[in-house]
């Protein structure tokens, strides 16, 4: 008889401890309330709050999303109660939870908005990390954050003065390259990054001749952007040495085992959420059994096991 | 009622007319606990393609059943006209809120409510008139021509007096559903006066109905359609302007009250 193994599916992201690799992507799940009839939250690595801004942000004009060829693009604008009232309305039910809490931040205007979040999260002990959203592609902005080493590594090292907290930084895949992106906001102190945001798209309703999304564009995201996912976080793998957590376009166990094997440490369920409320928790179970058939008894042996083709 | 995701048997699925459909679904969480004007996120076949949900609104309950009622429009409708009886359809529901019903609205009782139904904005009406049936409300039917005009047997059936306006003068008032409205408010101002319109239909339709329910001074209860990517109120996407901000069709609505909105 074949004894099987029983698989150890805790990992450790700089200096946080998930029971479990399996997130939630920010945006994709509010601040977990919607999800709640379909779910028991608890079984979550962590979840990922949608972006809080200093101020409260209406968001942009609708229409806001459409569907595009097995993806689809959306131009939320980060529209969210601003920190004062996420602490005071949002938090508490995510702290009740006892899950790590990962609270998502972005400036709008300047890059010391950031350092405001910061200070005020890191007082807060049920927060366990934050995630740097310098990679939105809806603020109408001429260039992200991310797509330069250099604003890369200054933003995050002025986060890193403020707080002690685990540092995610979320990166975008409209650079040349990712891994001088991933390279510079390691040196800065991050902790680890989250690979990817979406990717800038748009959509034309012909008969229109009008955008199918109000701000003309918006960030691609769905299982069309995944090939792209894989590969820089391959990428970024083979250059980094912090943890990467891989995202875009998980919609099963079968592609969040492409990301473990490429190289991240945890992943991100984001749109799925969206079609399959109970995606994240699929993948979970979907996991352990991959691990098991394979006698894999800890993720260190499945993160970044991709081998050479060989015939 | 809380929503589920459920694995629900299909029990018809047949061609009413032209590209109209009927559909009919096994579930007896969403069949007793539907509200009229709620509606379900259907997703119409496995794998990527198409890749969100499709929103309908609720057409009717019997038993355990529930009843779907949908125009042919693209690809995801055409899909799931293609899907047979006995197959079981990825179903969330029941979602959003639901319509108020008479007498909630301001304490008025004894006046018939009006229903206002522009093109497929007739599905989750009937459903509406069911449960008011008591309440004998006026439905008023409007389309671009008579063989596009949707409902009205099924109207006729639970007791309701319809009226129906055209377009084209092909069948009932000549013009629009919004026109007969004014018409029969001027005509009827005192037997109508203080009940509740509730109306669903193309946006123009609402935003007119809206408009008149304000000036004469009567309660409006609109249900919005909008394109959805998670239809429980997570992703943000499908927001209508309000008088307190955006508010999400899905999750806030799909009813809203016309005194809210400020489209």
């Amino acid at each position: 008889m074949v004894k099987q193994v029983k698989p150890d599916l805790d990992v450790r992201i700089g200096k946080l401890d998930l029971k479990n690799p399996v997130m939630v992507a920010s945006g994709t799940f509010g601040y977990g309330e919607e999800f709640v009839d379909f779910i028991d939250l608890k079984k979550l690595g962590a979840i990922v709050t949608k972006t809080i801004t200093v101020s409260p942000r209406l968001g942009n004009l609708p229409p806001r999303t459409c569907e595009t060829p097995a993806g689809m693009l959306n131009s939320i604008g980060l529209e969210n109660p601003g920190i004062d009232k996420f602490i005071a309305e949002k938090l508490p039910s995510l702290k009740k939870l006892d899950i790590p809490v990962i609270v998502s931040i972005a400036s709008i205007e300047d890059p010391d908005e950031f350092t405001v979040l910061a200070r005020q999260l890191d007082k807060i002990k049920e927060v366990s990390a934050l995630e740097l959203n310098i990679s939105c592609p809806n603020l109408h902005k001429d260039k992200l954050i991310s797509q330069d080493a250099k604003d890369t590594f200054e933003l995050v090292s002025l986060v890193r003065k403020v707080t002690g907290k685990c540092l995610i930084t979320k990166l975008s895949p409209n650079v040349i390259s990712i891994s001088e992106i991933a390279l510079a906001a390691e040196a800065a102190g991050s902790d680890a990054v989250a690979l990817i945001n979406t990717l800038g798209g748009m959509s034309i309703d012909v008969d229109k001749r009008q955008p199918k999304i109000a701000s003309w564009s918006g960030g691609l995201s769905g299982p069309a952007i995944r090939p792209v996912a894989v590969k820089m976080v391959w990428e970024a793998h083979n250059k980094i040495k912090i943890p990467i957590i891989g995202m875009g376009g998980i919609m099963d166990t079968q592609s969040a085992l492409e990301f473990f094997i490429a190289g991240a440490s945890a992943i991100s369920v984001g749109t799925a959420n969206f079609i399959n409320p109970r995606a994240s928790i699929e993948i979970i179970s979907g996991l352990k059994a991959y691990m098991a058939d394979n006698n894999m008894r800890n993720l260190s042996v499945l993160i970044g096991s991709l081998k050479a083709c060989k015939d | 009622m809380r929503p589920a995701q459920i694995k629900a048997k299909i029990i018809s699925n047949k061609r009413f007319k032209d590209s109209y459909w009927h559909l009919e679904f096994e579930s007896r969480l969403i069949a007793e606990s539907a509200l009229p004007g709620q509606f379900v996120n259907i997703k119409v076949a496995d794998g990527v393609e198409p890749l969100l949900r499709r929103p309908l609104s609720i057409h009717g309950t019997a038993g355990s059943r529930v009843r779907l009622f949908y125009e042919v429009v693209g690809a995801g409708t055409r899909l799931l006209s293609n899907r047979r009886v006995g197959e079981f359809l990825d179903v969330i529901g029941p979602l959003g809120n639901s319509f108020s019903l008479p007498g909630k609205l301001q304490g008025v009782k004894f006046q018939p409510p009006i229903l206002v139904a522009g093109g497929m904005g007739a599905a989750p009406l009937v459903f509406l008139a069911k449960k008011i049936r008591s309440s004998r409300p006026l439905v008023l039917i409007g389309a671009r021509t008579k063989s596009k005009l949707l409902c009205s047997r099924e109207f006729k059936a639970l007791g309701c007096q319809v009226k129906i306006a055209t377009d084209d003068g092909s069948g009932g008032f000549k013009g629009r559903v919004t026109e007969l409205l004014i018409q029969l408010l001027r005509q009827e101002i005192s037997s109508v006066r203080g009940s509740a319109i509730y109306a669903c239909g193309p946006r123009p339709m609402l935003k007119a109905v809206t408009k008149i329910a304000c000036e004469n001074n009567i309660d409006s209860q609109l249900s919005l359609e909008e394109h959805m990517a998670c239809g429980i109120g997570a992703c943000l996407g499908c927001v209508v302007a309000t008088k307190s901000g955006y508010k999400r069709v899905c999750k806030d609505g799909p009813v809203f009250s016309g005194k809210e909105l400020t489209w």
